[in-house]
């Protein structure tokens, strides 16, 4: 879709997926001689032309190093790679652009607050709470962080449909819960976690709060002066942007008193070999030549979602959702592992003696891609009691037709089975 | 393209549904543990070697279609052979499942076993008919206790 498509799109508030489709190329493509229907966008988006077109252009006509020349070239590689953290800035709500560090994503985001936050202000029996719902990348930094300190790691649990148990979290706050992090959408279950009041609550117990945003922001505004929270992670591939290219949003008093934990270029005001002077926020956390062309990618994904009708959008995943939990709900066998009240992006779901990973093989020769596994997430996986699941995830791309092509493919999975 | 009822044949269905020398062994003398990382996919491997010869084989654990039943036709196919012979077994399968499709892979030895000459043709299942395989060789060779893993 051109720009003024979109726009005119926006006017009459209408959301029409098939207009929509047309900005994304990849999804034309035939796999196994089939129309590719792509239901794996928790894994990762694929992106808009204007993103492609965008890179392109960034490594045709401005690629230079940035923050370094005076010559003429990287004073527009600067420009570009500032404008797009400047609109992230913004598409988030941020107080100011400086609040927004590029990292690798979400992984090197939570990594950056566990190991520059975490080895400062993290001492022995001081508390980390994380939700038994979390992404790898939301556990492993801080065991690390905590094995390094002295902390404890301590684990919200979840009910049997899938949703944080409130008043566990509310007896597990204590005056030694240092910080919380938690996942704002889970990536298994599709369950949005309460955040506001969760937030509030460990902002009254004196907690900071990192919320993992990987699977939130594609779907939901992501409005980081309404939530309130201290940090906020997210990556670009999940947002229709490159990989390689994510965001650690933080409040800036916060990022101002944390110390670096990688060292290099251009985190430094001065170096000497007796003493180095960091540079300011942002950029003391961004050792090293970056993803430059990445970064300008993301900034122009976020242009692309800025053009769309966002709220027509998320209806349009709504009724997406509930349209493929009912489809799947008729197929006999068929049960959705996470049915909380409030969900978003992801249904995940098992058939009766039929692996995951058996379902996933035959979905693909359909062109249906799926994801099948413990989705980095085994703590989660054990709390059921299941090695995998086979999980469908949403984009606002996504269509009716879509959902109805896996219902029927998993009418064929059974009869090969049964 | 690749077909599905290559991968599916009816033998492997069944060896699914209904895994043969599935059970614990507390006599074993050799027992292994393997796990595939990226399915979650888990087995114990039970072997009973005497002078030699592999007198009983068993397996317990959670997996796909695929490495159920070549867990289940491998424990049967190794009854009565010896170390060596179970060897050269693992050799043939690896090979057969792995060869490139323009070559013709040695599997004199394997009988039934062949059954799953269509996993080559689904790069992303070969693992898991290997993975009752190299936790074979483990149970054989190995001295760790660490689980083998397929990654
Ligand atoms: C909830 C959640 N957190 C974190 C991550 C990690 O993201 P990335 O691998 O892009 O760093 C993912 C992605 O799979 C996720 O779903």
């Amino acid at each position: 879709m051109t720009t003024s498509q979109i726009i005119k799109q926006n006017q009459t508030g209408a959301f029409d997926v098939e207009i929509v489709r047309k900005d994304f190329p990849l999804l034309k493509r035939m796999v196994h001689g089939k129309p590719l229907v792509y239901l794996d966008n928790a894994a990762t988006s694929q992106k808009p032309l204007s993103v492609i077109e965008a890179i392109d252009r960034y490594y045709s006509e401005e690629n230079a190093n940035i923050h370094r020349g005076v010559h003429w070239l990287s004073e527009r590689a600067t420009e570009a790679y500032e404008n797009a953290r400047a609109r992230i800035a913004r598409y988030i709500n941020a107080a100011k652009p400086q609040e927004v560090i590029i990292t690798r994503g979400t992984t090197e985001s939570i990594n950056l607050v566990a190991f520059s936050w975490g080895w400062k202000n993290l001492r022995d029996g001081d508390e980390v709470l994380i939700s038994a719902m979390e992404h790898h990348s939301n556990i492993v930094p801080w065991q690390m962080i905590c094995a390094r300190t002295g902390a404890k790691l301590r684990v919200i649990p979840v009910s049997d449909n899938g949703e944080i148990l409130l008043y566990e979290y509310r007896n597990l706050l204590n005056p030694k819960t240092r910080i919380v992090a938690v996942t704002h959408v889970s990536n298994v279950l599709g369950t949005v976690n309460p955040v506001s009041e969760m937030i509030q609550w460990a902002h009254e117990n004196g907690s900071l709060f990192l919320l993992d945003g990987a699977q939130s922001i594609p779907h939901m505004d992501a409005n980081m002066r309404e939530l309130d929270c201290d940090f906020f992670a997210f990556s670009g591939h999940k947002l229709f942007g490159p990989t390689g290219i994510g965001v650690l949003y933080g409040k800036f008093a916060l990022l101002d008193e944390m110390d670096p934990y990688q060292g290099g270029g251009d985190m430094i005001r001065s170096v000497t070999f007796e003493k180095t002077i960091y540079n300011s926020v942002p950029h003391k956390f961004e050792a090293g030549t970056p993803h430059i062309a990445g970064g300008i990618g993301l900034g122009e994904a976020i242009a692309y979602l800025e053009k769309l009708n966002r709220h027509a959008a998320e209806i349009h995943e709504t009724n997406l959702l509930h349209y493929g939990e009912s489809l799947l709900r008729q197929i006999p066998g068929v049960r959705i592992i996470g049915n909380a009240k409030e969900k978003a992006g992801a249904i995940s779901f098992l058939m009766d003696g039929v692996h995951p990973h058996d379902i996933g093989t035959i979905l693909d020769q359909e062109g249906i891609a799926i994801r099948t596994g413990h989705h980095c997430c085994q703590p989660l996986m054990e709390r059921f009691g299941i090695p995998a699941t086979a999980r469908a995830s949403l984009a606002f791309y996504n269509s009716r037709e879509d959902l109805d092509a896996l219902a029927e493919a998993l009418g064929k999975v059974r009869d090969i089975f049964h | 393209m690749s077909d599905l009822r290559d991968l599916y044949q009816e033998v492997i269905l069944d060896h699914s549904k209904n895994p043969r020398n599935f059970r614990k062994c507390e006599t074993a003398n050799r027992t292994a543990v393997g796990y595939n990382p990226l399915c979650g996919d888990k087995m114990t491997l039970f072997l009973t070697v005497e002078n030699g010869i592999v007198t009983d084989a068993s397996f317990q654990g959670s997996g796909c279609a695929i490495s159920t039943a070549s867990a289940s036709m491998m424990t049967e196919s190794l009854k009565g052979k010896t170390e060596k012979e179970a060897d050269e077994l693992f050799q043939q399968f690896q090979n057969m499942v792995t060869a490139p499709m323009d070559q013709e892979p040695d599997t004199e030895a394997l009988g039934k076993l062949r059954v799953f000459a269509g996993v080559r043709e689904f790069p992303a299942r070969v693992k898991c008919a290997s993975l009752a395989w190299h936790t074979l060789e483990a149970a054989i060779h190995g001295e760790s206790d660490e689980p083998v893993s397929t990654e």
